[in-house]
């Protein structure tokens, strides 16, 4: 069974239509990548899934559960959307850590407060920190960040700021964790340690959708590519075929915009 | 000279007494404006229209009138155009004429800080804690709050300041603070008349705490510089 059935997304800001029904589904371990130029609706669509934009048609299932249905409003409950928010992680293109926070605290913060609605949160708080701290150390150390845990944000470069971001989205143990657009704030040596990261967690069978700009990493990593333009899929496939052998002419003239510099 | 010093014990007893009326009147209003300015901040940005409209026409007339006329109404509206005096004739009344005056009135200016400083925090702080499967008071009390408090101290400061010299302006209805007690000699009290020093001598005061209230504020900026 797919983890994620994304069906017939549509999504409108006033008169524009950004969305005009996307759907694709995921398996366990398997790394999607969505490209497409500015305006796409790449964005959107990662917003949609993570519940920061609220669809006006279609379906997201996770696990085969129905976690929103545009047609069933007892999905949409606004109770509930905040614990269905959980089964996705977002990496952002700015990062978005919190400065007043450690790269550490950044990590633990959002476990501790959902620690809080265990029934059992008084009486094991102690080791439910720990035990939440310990994995924090470990995703940190793991993203490379072992000597700067205890830094504020300000004072980490922009990739090791992102790679904070990535173990704080990893520390919730998501479903599926997604990026937007995560190198398009740094400069090309950034670009590939941010990337290094991706590809490791790719490698470790993390399910993930990548919102990219980097054609050859996509090409690299990923399971299937898809390809938006206007709000649709042009096209999806496995990256050798999308990337390396597309038949739709929008995405050979997409893609040749890349090869030109 | 020789008189002003002969003077000086009587006066500075004086003083003292009507400063610390105005540091009460001052504390008492940042007490209660500090919160109350997050009220109607929160109403003002409210998305249930009729509220944010009505909150935003109270600020509108609040800040565009002034604070003495403000007192005088507060005080005497009651009184003389209702009959009906719940201010008494003491101190005490004037006291909580001026405090509820006062602390209207600033609340409305600390109320425009605070929706500057929640509107300058980026979207994204919000969006990453909602991601994060926080609660909206959780984003609130642990992300957003000590970063609006770190870019509204300055302005903070500034209103602070100004509400230490403008407590003076209670003097208008006789609340028996520091200029008051320096005007008194003026006209004649513990034995004294006609000497305006004391009046003039009260700038000595309000610059001394108006140093103190600069320090503490510039202390706070400091503690939250550890951050960006």
């Amino acid at each position: 069974m797919a983890i994620l059935d994304v069906k017939d997304i549509r999504k409108s800001f006033g008169q524009t239509q950004v969305l005009k029904g996307i759907g694709f589904s995921l398996e366990r371990g398997q790394v999607v990548s969505v490209i497409g130029s500015s305006g796409s609706g790449k964005t959107t669509l990662l917003r949609c899934l993570n519940f920061l934009e609220r669809p006006d048609g279609g379906s997201i299932a996770v696990n085969g559960e129905i976690l929103f249905d545009a047609a069933d409003p007892a999905t949409q409950r606004e109770a509930e959307i905040r614990r269905k928010r959980l089964h996705f992680g977002l990496v952002f293109q700015s990062f978005n850590l919190f400065p007043q926070y450690t790269a550490l605290e950044n990590v633990t913060l959002a476990g501790r407060l959902l620690a809080k609605e265990e029934p059992d949160y008084k009486t094991r708080k102690k080791e439910m920190f720990e035990r939440i701290d310990a994995e924090a150390r470990r995703l940190l150390a793991q993203m490379g960040l072992s000597d700067r845990m205890n830094n504020y944000p300000h004072q980490l470069s922009g990739g090791q700021q992102q790679r904070v971001a990535i173990a704080r989205a990893l520390a919730l143990r998501p479903d599926i964790l997604c990026f937007d657009e995560p190198t398009s704030a740094l400069d090309p040596e950034l670009t590939q340690e941010v990337l290094r990261v991706i590809r490791q967690l790719a490698e470790r069978q993390t399910t993930m959708i990548i919102v990219t700009h980097e054609m050859a990493f996509a090409r690299d990593v990923s399971s299937q590519v898809i390809f938006m333009d206007g709000g649709v899929v042009v096209e999806q496939g496995e990256p050798a075929q999308v990337i390396g052998a597309p038949t739709q002419a929008r995405t050979r003239q997409f893609l040749d915009s890349y090869s030109q510099n | 000279m020789e008189l002003i010093l002969q003077q000086m014990p009587v006066v500075i007893r004086s003083l003292n007494v009507g400063f610390l009326q105005t540091l009460r009147l001052f504390f008492v209003t940042g007490l209660g404006a500090i919160p109350l300015g997050l009220v109607i901040a929160l109403g003002s940005m409210s998305r249930f229209r009729p509220l944010s409209l009505l909150t935003r026409f109270v600020v509108w007339v609040v800040r565009g009138t002034p604070l003495m006329i403000q007192l005088l109404i507060i005080y005497y509206f009651p009184g003389r155009v209702l009959n009906n005096n719940i201010w008494g004739s003491g101190e005490a009344g004037r006291f909580l004429a001026s405090a509820i005056a006062f602390i209207f009135n600033y609340a409305c200016y600390f109320s425009e800080i605070y929706r500057g400083g929640i509107q300058s925090i980026p979207k994204g702080q919000q969006e990453a804690g909602l991601v994060l499967g926080m609660t909206r008071s959780q984003i609130f009390f642990k992300i957003t709050l000590l970063q609006v408090i770190k870019r509204i101290v300055p302005p903070m400061s500034n209103e602070i300041i100004t509400l230490v010299k403008d407590t003076a302006l209670a003097r208008i209805i006789a609340l028996q603070e520091i200029i008051w007690a320096g005007q008194s000699f003026l006209k004649g009290s513990s034995g004294i008349a006609g000497a305006i020093w004391p009046l003039f001598f009260t700038a000595v005061y309000y610059l001394a705490f108006t140093g103190v209230v600069t320090l503490v504020l510039g202390r706070l900026e400091k503690r939250l510089d550890y951050f960006r």
